[in-house]
């Protein structure tokens, strides 16, 4: 076991792990942070979808050790103090039916919104590309995120 | 929870260190860069190294650069910095686009040019265009570095010209002047599929034509019969007829999840044709999008 600092959501957090420990079990084992989900476990569903220094990633293909001296952000960082607009807009447009994708799709769209925050639609489609959803059919999400940004159809 | 492997995990700071690492421990080390096809196979059981290389704080390794002719991509450089970068997609549009159909964005943040190499899976998107600039893969252990052409990198599925005691730092791309290429890539849907086919083509102002394919043989590999029965031609239907006969002499497709053989060669024609033309018309200043060539699922 090596005591590892994360920063995760702007805060230092000390964690004991072993060097074979994912990220993502981490997260929510031991760090109590359970907004990634584990769909599938090998970098398909994108459910586990963290922010490493701002950049979506996979977390259930990142060891924790690896994130050490990089910053983590999940949902219950971008919703420390409110819901951010985005999640505003998902709510508004019942865009989720179960949920278990909305984290990483939340965490995905935030991403691009910081680089084109005017995405066309065919940005949106790629931005989410790798975040599975078996509920919705995807149109009530891309449908919140145009509604939001206003981007050009 | 972790993984049912145990391993030691490194995080050298410089080159040597690695090479040093890779001397002592050989086949049972490996390199960490962006992790999305190792862990997957440390996960599955496919893989049981003693020790990980972590290789994203070593500077060295994290060089993107343009010199002149020369695009130089390090070691740990990931596929989304290179999509980035707008110097790769005006000289390197083959690459450019090939980098774009890796997965998704979430796995492209992380994974990488180098990884992809390395991996040495057929279906690897990045080797059509890399076969066709003819790019040299820089390798080193810890007494000596070595070159090796790209055309003589890839042996057979998952393995390479890379010893055990070696690192790939980095590769180098020459520009092709005066040329445009493109990657056509058939999956059964866009984001995250690997390819069922991929052609990458591509066409000089003095009709010198290099084509490449992933994904129909054991290992990527260019097209030289076709390339040698289009050179100093224009483009014309029945010309592309001539070379589509030639496919089945150029590919070696299997049946797998993914399509056919048979599928596969068919395929290949269309892909071959479409991706001269469109070749053609960036080499005119046309803007093409190659994800909307073969009808554009996104
Ligand atoms: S759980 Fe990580 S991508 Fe599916
Ligand atoms: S809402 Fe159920 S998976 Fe997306």
């Amino acid at each position: 076991m090596k005591e590892l600092i994360l920063k995760v959501n702007n805060e230092l957090r000390s964690v004991y792990v072993e060097s074979n420990e994912i990220l993502l079990d981490v997260l929510r084992e031991k760090l109590g942070i359970k907004s990634p989900k584990c769909g599938c476990e090998r970098g398909d569903c994108g459910a586990c979808t963290v922010l490493l220094d701002g950049k979506a990633v996979r977390s259930c293909l990142v060891l924790a050790v690896e994130a050490e001296g990089h910053s983590i952000t999940t949902v219950e960082g971008i919703s420390a103090e409110k819901l951010s607009a985005l999640q505003e807009s998902f709510i508004q447009f019942n865009s989720f039916q179960c949920g278990y994708c909305a984290p990483g799709i939340i965490l995905a769209v935030t991403e691009l919104l910081e680089k084109h925050p005017k995405p066309s639609l065919e940005e949106i489609k790629e931005s989410i590309a790798g975040n599975l959803c078996r509920c919705t059919g995807y149109t009530p999400i891309f449908d919140a995120i145009m509604d939001l940004t206003k981007g050009d159809k | 929870m972790s993984l049912a492997h145990e391993f030691t995990y490194e995080r050298p700071k410089t080159v040597d260190e690695v090479l040093l690492l890779k001397r002592q421990f050989g086949s049972k080390a490996f390199i960490l860069a962006g992790g999305t096809d190792l862990i997957v196979n440390i996960k599955e059981g496919m893989l049981t190294p003693d020790l990980l290389i972590d290789i994203k704080e070593v500077a060295e390794l994290k060089k993107l650069s343009l010199n002149g002719e020369m695009l130089f991509i390090g070691a740990s450089i990931s596929f989304d910095e290179l999509i980035d970068r707008s110097e790769v997609q005006s000289y390197f549009p083959m690459l450019h686009d090939a980098c774009k159909t890796v997965a998704s964005h979430g796995v492209r943040t992380r994974a990488t040019v180098i990884g992809n190499i390395c991996s040495a899976v057929p279906s690897l998107d990045s080797a059509p265009a890399l076969l066709c600039h003819d790019a040299i893969v820089h390798c080193a252990s810890f007494d000596a570095k070595r070159d090796i052409p790209i055309r003589e990198w890839f042996l057979a599925p998952r393995k390479t010209a890379l010893q055990d005691i070696e690192i790939v730092t980095g590769i180098s791309i020459p520009k092709v002047p005066e040329s445009a290429g493109i990657y056509v890539k058939l999956g059964r849907y866009g984001g995250e599929d690997l390819a069922q086919a991929g052609w990458g083509i591509m066409l000089s102002r003095d009709l010198q034509y290099r084509i490449a394919h992933c994904a129909l043989g054991p290992v990527p590999k260019r097209a030289a019969k076709i390339e040698a029965l289009l050179d100093g031609n224009e483009l014309s239907d029945s010309l592309i007829a001539e070379a589509i006969k030639l496919i089945p002499e150029e590919i070696s497709p299997i049946t797998d999840i993914r399509s056919s053989k048979e599928y596969r060669t068919h395929v290949s024609g269309v892909m071959l044709k479409r991706g001269l033309y469109a070749a053609r018309d960036r080499l005119h200043g046309k803007k093409v999008d190659a994800a909307k060539l073969l009808g554009g699922i996104a």
